[in-house]
């Protein structure tokens, strides 16, 4: 007869045991993620962030915008009208960490990237309620005021290619380059950053041409969500996991 | 539980620090959780300033309320229950005990300034950054080390319940906490790190870190006070010793599982998904299964809920766990998910738990607690612990009942079509219909805050050693029996 006694008198038997318990459900769910091959779909589009991108999406990450926004729209008839197609793991795969978000106090934003101009997103991010009266979301006037500070911006890209993105060697000694390549194709050239990131949307995002700013970054970043996987060639295999 | 004097004295000097820690940050994270309520109703509240908007406060409130208030009340009745059920005083001595109520506080604080400047890995409840994080792992591993070892000192043969259920908390969380925050920084100079795992693997892996900080952080670990208090404040002995048993392993062996139902209809693949909501629906057995300990232990004392407010509040926050711990698996079942997911029908089932059951019991455990620590005879008043409790109460009931018509009228809204087969309703016009429920939410939230301000009077009564002349609760049974004058 089993006797729990053995292991109520001995803290040691007992931590080990729990940890053991514990182990088990996350080792069952979370490895074969990383075994699975089709657990990522094989999709054709997918790029890393261009540098200024990616400062974005890290003032993305900065500002808690994640805490009311999705970027993860579901396979329902209404979502798939209101967003556009249901995302994929694909779509995520080079992010560190994923943004799928937990709440919707606003809108998905897995495809938001094409659908509002520019200047829409400027005049949005300064002042929500002068474009969406109903809209409950803070004001960011300060990011238009802010100057990107992306000196280390070679350093991101190092440290995402160490984790598994694949940034290349000409990426990475361009990044400094491709962020002016993007925010101010003036004085840059918007072509090589194009070969080196297709889809890559190019301009003056906050309408400042004489510096890049925060504001610029986290356009760039809003304007590629969702944009790169070309949808017309899939067919359903591709999207099997 | 027996008490016997051990032959060094307990100490109960870190036991006071953590419970003023406690309250203390109880309040601030209340606070805080009503001023992002009310930035919500009225957005002119985020005051156009970076360190004040929503998106950096809403971190500040759950840290403050899940780990600072919650994880402070944890140290506090773990260290002090360690120590009372082993008749033994605490491993590594006064200086450890210090470096762990020093060491803990200077985590809520690198933390919570961080997010106000900006500095976040953006995994919810577990935003902390790099440095932040190799802080914590060394003062959770002193912690694990004292209460291990206080526990290998024990003059009692066997381990009390109430520890399992504490060490399969500290264990844990040390492997979520481990796992989830493996980050690359980008220089060791700066704030700025990149997790190791990207897209789906990251989703699972932090949501299997989300559930099961509820599930150890904040169910696991009140649990444990939960063992300790309620026969302690009833005077009765734990209702069943062979349910505490299989509760505690059938609790940690399900919960690990359940994370995936926060990924439904995701990109996760479906058997991860259906896996996480079968467990889930399991974890309802053993989450009863405690309740029904805790409230069952009150067999023989029924009539103290009616003396007795602190009792009281301690068996309305099992009521509270058994409510939540239903609503759950019934969330994660994927149909009902598909309409309550992304809705605001979470952040109440999240409050239920959060108010209703961690709130309540840490607030029973510290009004059993002080009296005791600061050597006085009583609380300064046991009517005033009542009025917390109702206005606590009423505003948790706000709270809740906003939160679910909200919710479930967002959720009915996005998904509603009209008779052209269009989609009926922009999405603008979903956040201008939850303005009300907003506004009421936030009320409810001012009202548990004014309750926590009754307690924090009353505890400040009671340590200064005052008695307030208040009329005693008579069981009314025994004012029948008295003889008529």
């Amino acid at each position: 007869m089993f006797s729990h006694e053995k292991i109520e008198t001995n803290v040691i038997l007992m931590s080990v045991l729990t940890l053991l318990t514990v182990s088990i459900g996350g080792l069952v769910e979370i490895v074969p993620l990383y075994t699975i091959e089709s657990t990522i779909e094989r999709v054709k589009g997918m790029r890393p962030y261009t540098p200024l991108e990616l400062m974005g999406r890290n003032i993305y990450i900065r500002e808690g915008c994640y805490l009311c926004h999705s970027q993860m729209v579901r396979p329902f008839r209404d979502e798939v009208e209101r967003y556009g197609h249901y995302s994929l793991a694909a779509e995520s795969m080079y992010d560190h960490p994923f943004q799928w978000g937990s709440k919707r106090t606003g809108p998905d934003l897995a495809r938001v990237g094409g659908k509002y101009s520019h200047e829409w997103h400027a005049a949005h991010m300064t002042d929500p309620r002068s474009v969406v009266p109903e809209s409950i979301m803070p004001a960011y006037p300060f990011l238009r005021e802010h100057a990107l500070d992306a000196d280390d911006i070679a350093e991101h890209l190092k440290t995402n290619k160490a984790i598994g993105v694949p940034y290349s060697d000409d990426m990475i000694s361009n990044a400094a380059d491709d962020i002016v390549n993007q925010a101010d194709p003036e004085n840059g050239d918007p072509d090589a950053l194009q070969e080196r990131y297709p889809k890559a949307a190019i301009g003056d995002f906050d309408g400042d041409p004489a510096r890049v700013t925060e504001l610029d970054a986290l356009i760039a970043y809003l304007q590629v969500l969702g944009t790169l996987v070309e949808f017309g060639e899939l067919t359903a295999e591709d999207l099997r996991q | 539980m027996s008490e016997a004097v051990a032959t060094q004295p307990y100490n109960e000097e870190v036991v006071r620090q953590f419970t003023i820690a406690t309250v203390f940050w109880g309040v601030i994270g209340f606070l805080v959780g009503v001023v992002i309520a009310l930035q919500l109703a009225f957005p002119v509240l985020n005051l156009g300033l970076e360190w004040t908007t929503f998106g950096r406060l809403r971190p500040v409130h759950t840290s403050a309320v899940i780990f600072a208030f919650g994880g402070n009340a944890l140290f506090a009745t773990s260290l002090y229950v360690v120590q009372r059920t082993c008749r033994a005083t605490l491993w590594g001595g006064p200086a450890t005990a210090s470096f762990l109520f020093w060491g803990y506080q200077a985590f809520i604080v690198l933390a919570a300034s961080g997010y106000v400047l900006g500095v976040t890995q953006s995994k919810e409840y577990a935003e902390p950054e790099w440095y932040v994080d190799l802080w914590l792992t060394i003062v959770w591993v002193v912690y694990l080390f004292v209460f291990v070892g206080t526990i290998m000192r024990r003059k009692e043969p066997h381990i009390y319940v109430a520890n399992w259920f504490y060490l399969a908390y500290i264990i844990t969380i040390a492997m979520l906490h481990l796992v989830n925050n493996m980050a690359l920084p980008v220089s060791f100079f700066g704030t700025k790190s990149y997790i190791l795992w990207s897209g789906v693997q990251d989703a699972l892996t932090q949501w299997w870190y989300g559930h099961n900080a509820v599930g150890f952080f904040l169910t696991a670990g009140f649990l444990g006070m939960m063992y300790y208090f309620v026969p302690k404040q009833a005077e009765r002995p734990v209702y069943s010793y062979r349910l505490s048993i299989v509760h505690f392993w059938s609790l940690i062996f399900l919960y690990i599982w359940a994370g995936p139902h926060h990924l439904h209809y995701t990109a996760l693949p479906d058997w991860a998904q259906t896996l996480g909501m079968t467990f889930s629906v399991m974890l309802w057995m053993p989450s009863w299964g405690g309740m029904i300990n805790g409230i069952m232990t009150l067999s023989g004392a029924w009539d103290k809920l009616r003396t007795d407010p602190i009792l009281r509040m301690l068996v309305a926050s099992i009521a509270f766990y058994g409510m939540s711990t239903f609503e759950g698996p019934m969330m994660s079942i994927k149909p009902v998910n598909a309409l309550s997911h992304y809705t605001d029908w979470t952040i109440g089932h999240v409050h239920s738990g959060a108010l209703g059951w961690v709130a309540f019991i840490s607030f029973g455990a510290v009004y059993y607690l002080v009296p005791k620590l600061w050597k006085r005879e009583r609380l300064y008043s046991i009517r005033m612990v009542s009025y917390h409790f109702w206005i606590s109460t009423i505003g948790i009931v706000l709270y809740i009942t906003a939160m679910w018509v909200g919710g479930i009228t967002q959720g009915l809204m996005w998904r509603a079509y009209d008779e052209l087969g269009f989609l009926q309703y922009s999405f603008a016009e979903t956040v201008e219909a939850m303005h009300p429920y907003y506004v009421i939410r936030a009320l409810g939230g001012v009202l548990f805050l004014l309750g926590s301000f009754v307690m924090v009077y009353n505890l400040i009564r009671t340590a200064r050693g005052d008695l307030r002349d208040e009329a005693p609760y008579v069981s009314p049974t025994a004012a029948q029996a008295a003889p008529a004058e």
